[in-house]
């Protein structure tokens, strides 16, 4: 199958973008400056990332829809209110993730972000569970992008007046060149920014114009630096199918109200896990010194006993060191556990830590 | 001191009577972007021709450094392992990697020279 580009690619390219094939699209990994440099930027200033790979979902209904969904997913979608958006999981009946996502209520129905590598088969899980009743549509026409960092705000609203006013985890449609967007306070990088959703044709003016007033675009690399520092899960690393969101420490996630009934796919496993607690979770790890541990890079206890296997782990340019994430069995979860980490060969100690390892700076409400 | 001399694997060598320093090209670090961490050889250790003598890790993946001929380690460059981006930025002076004493004088004969390196490295990264 051939790589797919996204409308931004020639943009990409004029910033001497190096691609990589992520999901079935060639994607910017870095530019010029280079990861660390484009990391420090989005903390300090403000940075774009090319999110079109994303799948956009829109489902189209009312009040059955909402029913409906809610046998699905664990949120209480009901009293959601418009133009709000829920972090959420696609899972099956053992409460296996699938795919984690972002639901946000509109006026038509619901717009569901989902992750490159996934959405395909959500699309069918989901069209299936839903029996066929509903238009869904998986927006090619569409492309998004996120504008993160303590500038945006200021950046995007220059361009689209109105977006400083929006709150946390909620959106709504904007206007930019006639052309209907829609934008939600969000992003996946412990930082305060947005999520665009627009039309192909016009994403490329917009992703310059908002360099033209001091933002910058970056890459995959940084976006994947940025969001283990903030402690946010990448799917097909942190998440999968063996892992259920209770063990993935995710169940902040889950609606309190959704628990009590008990009527949703995956939530005989969801309320026994609760009860009962897990065998394996998903905790921060920092190793002492500088040395790296990535994925499946085995963690032992202080009696050399294996416990468990990092999921991600990288340097962290805003913490200056190194940082992790991984499962380990639950007896050995607490903060400021000793552990050690293997590394070609030799084990190197650690802690089990809390996440994130970067505080985060989210908008909480500016209304 | 003799002319300057590289390997393959993309490493610097020169020789200053038996003493020969080591490092990573300019090429190496701009294929590996941001270098975040590094690991050295022990002082005192032996390494042996095209074996590995160190780690170098960029945000996204961890390379062996190999080293071009055999040898004792006499001397290592701890100044890059406090601060691995020195690496990026002076990759062919100050950021040397090891000292080795050497072996066999005669290993550096086939290793390439500047013109050829250069060469080697376009194609090798076209």
């Amino acid at each position: 199958m051939e790589t797919k580009k996204t409308s931004l690619y020639q943009l990409h390219q004029d910033c001497n973008a190096k691609f990589v094939e992520f999901a079935g699209y060639q994607m910017p990994i870095q530019y010029s400056e280079g990861i660390v440099e484009e990391h420090k930027f989005t903390r300090n200033h403000s940075g774009i990332f090319d999110v079109s790979h994303m799948g956009q979902l829109f489902i189209y209904g009312g009040d059955e829809l909402i029913r409906d969904l809610e046998k699905i997913f664990p949120l209480d979608l009901k009293n959601l209110k418009l133009n709000h958006s829920k972090y959420s999981f696609l899972m099956d009946k053992d409460a296996g993730i699938h795919d984690d996502l972002i639901i946000t209520k509109t006026s038509e129905g619901f717009l569901i972000i989902l992750n490159a590598a996934c959405k395909d088969n959500d699309f069918k899980i989901l069209k299936e569970l839903l029996k066929d009743k509903y238009k869904m549509i998986m927006d090619e026409n569409r492309s998004l992008i996120a504008i993160q960092g303590p500038k945006s705000s200021e950046i995007l609203n220059d361009v689209i007046n109105g977006v400083k006013d929006l709150n946390f985890m909620s959106g709504n449609w904007f206007t930019f060149e006639n052309q209907r967007v829609y934008i939600t306070r969000s992003g996946y990088t412990g930082e305060d920014g947005f999520e665009i959703s627009i039309v192909n044709d016009f994403v490329d003016k917009l992703t310059r114009e908002l360099i033209n007033k001091g933002s910058k675009l970056i890459g995959l690399g940084a976006r994947d630096t940025l969001r283990l520092e903030a402690g946010l899960c990448l799917y097909g690393h942190d998440l999968d199918k063996d892992k259920t969101p209770v063990e993935a420490n995710l169940k902040w996630a889950i609606s309190k109200e959704r628990i009590s009934k008990g009527d949703f796919i995956g939530s005989d496993i969801i309320i026994k896990q609760l009860n009962d607690g897990v065998s394996k979770i998903r905790v921060g790890i920092k190793p002492e010194g500088r040395i790296i541990a990535r994925e499946k890079t085995k963690i032992f206890n202080q009696s050399d006993v294996h416990i468990g296997e990092i999921t991600s782990g990288t340097f962290g340019p805003s913490v200056n060191g190194p940082v992790a994430m991984g499962y380990v069995e639950n007896e050995f979860s607490k903060k400021n556990t000793k552990v050690f980490l293997e590394v070609r060969g030799k084990k190197h100690p650690a802690s089990i830590c809390s996440l994130p390892f970067y505080k985060k700076s989210y908008v909480k409400g500016v209304n | 001191m003799s002319e300057v001399k590289y390997s393959k694997e993309h490493e610097w060598i020169k020789l200053d009577g038996d003493v020969a320093t080591i490092g990573i090209t300019k090429h190496a670090t701009e294929m590996l972007g941001d270098i975040v961490f590094a690991e050295l050889p022990e002082k005192g250790s032996n390494v042996e021709k095209d074996g590995t003598a160190g780690v170098v890790e960029s945000t996204k993946a961890a390379s062996d450094v190999y080293t071009p001929v055999s040898g004792e380690v006499v001397d290592t460059n701890q100044a890059i392992v406090d601060d691995p981006s020195k690496i990026n930025q002076d990759p062919e002076d100050s950021a040397w990697f090891f000292k080795l004493k050497i072996k066999d004088p005669s290993e550096m004969d086939a290793l390439m020279n500047k013109d050829d390196y250069d060469k080697f490295a376009k194609e090798t990264s076209a």
